[in-house]
C-alpha cells in the first residue's frame, strides 16, 4: 500500500473508529448484566440440568426484554467437581460476571456459595438438593430455587404414609445427598406415624446390580420402597424392584426423579411411581406456554424443574435489577439478593412465589404418580397430580435452619 | 437352626443366588478380556465401552429396525465386532510389538472417545429396553422370587464361557491361535495367515463383551456410562483369575460374584471395595493370579 494522503486518512479514521468502539465497550460492560450458567454438562446429570438450563436461562433474558441494560449469558461445565466449579466461579466473578446459576451437584453448590461470598456476587442455585444451603450454610448472596431434601421428603413421604403406606424400607446411596434425603424422609415418616423397617446402603457411584437389595427390601415385609438417590442408581432399582415384582406388595416413592428419568425408564416399568416435582410442564396454562415457547430450542423437550428454575430465577433476578439499578447491582450482590427477597416473584413456571430471608425460595411441592402407558395421551404425558403442598409449609420452617441471617 | 450370623437361611440362599447370577455377568465380561489379553497381549481398556456398544445396537435395532431382543442377541455383536476389527486393523494392531502399556493408553482413549460420542448423541440418562415377554415374569422358588430372565442370563453366560473354552483349548483353531501368541513367526511359516487370526480373535473379544451387553440391556438402564462402572471390577476379576487363564476368568468371575453377593447380605456398604480388597490379597500371596501361569 503507497503511502499518501489517502491512506493515511484512512489509517486515521480506522485508529479512530477503533478506539471509539473500544471507548464504547468499556461503557458498554458497565451495562451490561453478565449471567453465568454452571452445570453438569457432560456428565450424570447433563439431561436434568445441563444445556436445558442454559436454554430456559436465555428464554428468562428474552421473555424479560429490553429494559435499558444489556444481558449477556456465558456458560461452563463444572464436572461435578467442587474444585472445578470454584475455580471456573472465581475466574469468572474477575472478569466481570455478576450472576452464577444453576449449580448442580450440592458439593459443588456450597464451594461456589462461599466463592460469591467472598467476591459480593450473586449465587442463584436451582440445581442441588443440600438444605443446608438455606440452612448452616446460608449466604447473603444465595438464592435457592426450585427444591432441597427438606420439600421432596416431606413431600412424599409424609404424602404417602397418609394414603397408607406407614412402614418403609430404604436404598440409600451411601453418601452424603442419599444419607440427607433418607434422614429427612424417615423423620416425616415416623412424625406421620409411620415406620422406618430398615435400609440398604449401597456404594455409589459403583453399583449397577441392585437385586440384592430388593431382595432384602422383600424380606423385610414394608409396604413402601423408599430410593434415597438419584437418576441412573434410581432407574436401575426401579427395573430390578420389577423384575423381583416387588409392585405387587409394595409402593414405591422415587424420592428424587424427573421426567426425563421417567422417560429413560420407560412408562411400563415406571407407572404407579410417587415423585415430588416443583415444575410439570403441562400443569397449567402458564407452564404450557412457557413449553411452547421454549420446546424448539430445548431439543423438542419441554422443561424439566432445575432448568425451570433457572428461568424463575433468572427472570425475578432481572426484574431486580431493573429496580435497583444497574450500576448498584453490579456493585454488590447482596444489595441484589436482598432487593430480590423484597419483591415478590411471579412467573409462568413457578407462579407466584416469595423469597425468604434466609434465601429459599417458596413455591409449591407438587406430588405426582406416573401414568400408566394407557393413560398417556403423548410422549410427554407422563404424570396425575396427586396432591399440592403450599409453599409456606413445603420447605423447612425458618426457625428449624440454623441459617445466621434469621433473626430471632 | 434358621439363621446365620442374623439373616435368615432363606435370604442367605436368595442373595448366594443372585450372587451366581451377577458372577455371570462378571465371567462373561471377563472372558473376553482374557482371551484378547491371553491371546493377544493388549489390555482392553475399551472393553466396557464394547459392552456399552452391545448394550445400544440392541436397543437401536429395537427403536429404528424393530428388530427384537433374540435377533440381537447375534446381531448386536456382530455388529459391535466389526467395529472392533477396524480399530484392531487401523491403530490397535500397531502397537502389538511395544510395551503393554500404549495398548492400554490407546484403549483407554478409544474408550473414552466412543462414550463421548454416544453421551453426546443419547444424552447421559439412558434408554428404555424392555425384558422380552417370554423370560419376563418370575419363579417362586419358596425362599424368594427369581426372575426368568435371570436365570435365562446364567444360562447362556454359562453356555458361552463353556463354547468359548472348549473352542481355545480343544479345537484345532483354538490350538493354531495358542501356538500363535507364543511363536508367531514359526506360525505362519506354517501358512497360517496369523494377523487374520489376531484379528478375528480381538474381533471374537469384543463381541463377547457386545453380547453381554445385550443381555445387560433388559435389566440395567441403557447408557453411555453403563461400561465405565463395570470394567474396574472385571479387570480386578482377570487380575485375579491369571491374565492369560481363560478357566481363571469364568471360574473367578462366578466366585466373586458369590462373595459380592454375601458382602451386600452382611456389609452392603463394602460391597464394591471387597473385590479389590482380594485382589490385593491374590497379587501378595500369588501374583499370577489364581490359575495363572507367571
Amino acid at each position: 500500500m503507497r503511502l499518501n494522503r489517502r491512506s493515511l486518512l484512512a489509517a486515521g479514521a480506522a485508529t479512530g473508529a477503533f478506539a471509539g468502539h473500544r471507548r464504547s465497550a468499556r461503557a458498554q460492560a458497565a451495562n451490561t448484566i453478565r449471567l453465568g450458567v454452571l452445570s453438569d454438562m457432560s456428565g450424570p446429570y447433563r439431561d436434568t440440568t445441563g444445556p436445558g438450563s442454559v436454554v430456559l436461562t436465555r428464554q428468562a433474558v428474552q421473555d424479560f426484554g429490553s429494559r435499558g441494560f444489556e444481558v449477556e449469558v456465558l456458560q461452563a461445565d463444572h464436572q461435578n467437581k467442587p474444585d472445578v466449579g470454584a475455580n471456573i466461579a472465581r475466574q469468572w466473578f474477575d472478569q466481570g460476571v455478576d450472576v452464577v446459576i444453576d449449580l448442580p451437584t450440592s458439593s459443588v453448590a456450597l464451594a461456589v456459595n462461599n466463592v460469591a461470598r467472598e467476591k459480593n456476587k450473586v449465587h442463584l442455585n436451582s440445581g442441588a438438593a443440600s438444605s443446608d444451603l438455606t440452612g448452616a450454610q446460608c449466604s447473603p448472596n444465595t438464592v435457592h430455587w426450585t427444591y432441597d431434601t427438606y420439600m421432596l421428603a416431606k413431600s412424599t413421604g409424609a404424602a404417602i404414609v397418609k394414603q397408607g403406606g406407614d412402614s418403609w424400607y430404604f436404598i440409600t446411596a451411601d453418601y452424603a445427598f442419599g444419607h440427607a434425603l433418607e434422614r429427612d424422609t424417615a423423620n416425616f415418616v415416623r412424625g406421620a406415624g409411620g415406620k422406618v423397617l430398615g435400609a440398604a446402603r449401597y456404594p455409589f457411584p459403583a453399583t449397577t446390580d441392585f437385586s440384592a437389595f430388593i431382595v432384602q427390601a422383600q424380606a423385610s415385609r414394608a409396604k413402601v420402597l423408599g430410593l434415597a438417590n438419584a437418576s441412573t442408581d434410581t432407574v436401575n432399582a426401579i427395573k430390578a424392584a420389577r423384575e423381583f415384582g416387588l409392585q405387587r406388595n409394595m409402593k414405591f416413592a422415587a424420592l428424587l426423579m424427573g421426567v426425563v428419568d421417567i422417560k429413560s425408564l420407560g412408562l411400563e416399568s415406571a407407572q404407579g411411581l410417587l415423585l415430588t416435582e416443583a415444575f410439570y410442564w403441562d400443569l397449567n396454562d402458564r407452564t404450557r406456554a412457557l413449553t411452547e415457547r421454549v420446546r424448539a430450542k430445548n431439543e423438542g423437550r419441554p422443561p424439566a424443574m432445575v432448568p425451570a428454575g433457572c428461568y424463575g430465577a433468572t427472570l425475578h433476578y432481572l426484574k431486580a435489577v431493573a429496580n435497583l439499578g444497574v450500576a448498584q447491582a453490579k456493585a454488590s450482590g447482596i444489595e441484589a439478593v436482598n432487593r430480590m427477597k423484597a419483591m415478590p416473584a411471579d412467573d409462568d413456571a413457578f407462579g407466584a412465589s416469595t423469597i425468604r430471608v434466609d434465601g429459599r425460595c417458596l413455591h409449591p411441592g407438587y406430588l405426582f404418580e406416573v401414568k400408566s402407558p394407557g393413560e398417556s395421551r403423548n410422549p410427554w404425558d407422563l404424570y396425575k397430580l396427586v396432591a399440592t403442598t403450599p409453599g409456606e409449609e413445603a420447605f423447612r420452617p425458618l426457625a428449624e435452619g440454623g441459617c445466621s441471617l434469621v433473626k430471632t | 437352626m434358621d439363621e446365620i450370623f442374623g439373616i435368615p437361611l432363606p435370604l442367605l440362599f436368595g442373595q448366594l443366588l443372585l450372587g451366581l447370577i451377577n458372577g455371570a455377568f462378571y465371567a462373561m465380561l471377563s472372558l473376553g478380556l482374557a482371551v484378547i489379553f491371553g491371546l493377544l497381549n493388549i489390555v482392553n481398556m475399551a472393553h466396557g465401552a464394547q459392552f456399552m456398544m452391545g448394550a445400544f445396537a440392541a436397543w437401536m435395532l429395537l427403536a429404528w429396525f424393530g428388530i427384537g431382543y433374540w435377533w440381537a442377541l447375534i446381531i448386536a455383536p456382530i455388529i459391535v465386532a466389526i467395529t472392533g476389527i477396524i480399530l484392531e486393523k487401523l491403530f490397535i494392531s500397531r502397537l502389538y510389538k511395544l510395551d503393554h502399556l500404549y495398548g492400554l493408553l490407546l484403549t483407554f482413549g478409544l474408550a473414552l472417545i466412543i462414550e463421548g460420542i454416544f453421551r453426546n448423541e443419547f444424552g447421559s440418562s439412558g434408554l428404555p429396553y424392555r425384558i422380552p415377554p417370554e423370560l419376563s415374569g418370575a419363579w417362586d422358588l419358596g425362599f424368594m422370587f427369581m426372575p426368568v430372565y435371570r436365570g435365562w442370563v446364567v444360562v447362556a453366560a454359562l453356555v458361552l464361557c463353556l463354547a468359548t473354552w472348549l473352542l481355545i483349548e480343544k479345537t484345532r483353531l483354538g490350538a493354531y491361535l495358542r501356538a500363535a501368541t507364543e511363536r508367531a513367526e514359526l506360525v505362519q511359516a506354517f501358512g497360517v495367515n496369523v494377523p487374520r487370526m489376531i484379528t478375528l480373535t480381538y474381533g471374537f473379544g469384543v463381541g463377547l463383551a457386545a453380547i453381554g451387553g445385550v443381555l445387560a440391556a433388559p435389566i440395567y438402564s441403557v447408557n453411555p456410562q453403563m461400561g465405565s462402572n463395570l470394567i474396574i471390577v472385571v479387570f480386578a476379576v482377570v487380575v485375579i483369575g491369571g491374565m492369560g487363564s481363560i478357566m481363571g476368568a469364568i471360574v473367578t468371575g462366578f466366585a466373586l460374584g458369590i462373595v459380592e453377593g454375601l458382602t451386600k447380605v452382611f456389609w452392603p456398604e463394602a460391597s464394591a471395595t471387597v473385590i479389590f480388597v482380594i485382589m490385593a490379597i491374590v497379587l501378595l500371596a500369588r501374583p499370577a493370579g489364581l490359575f495363572g501361569r507367571a
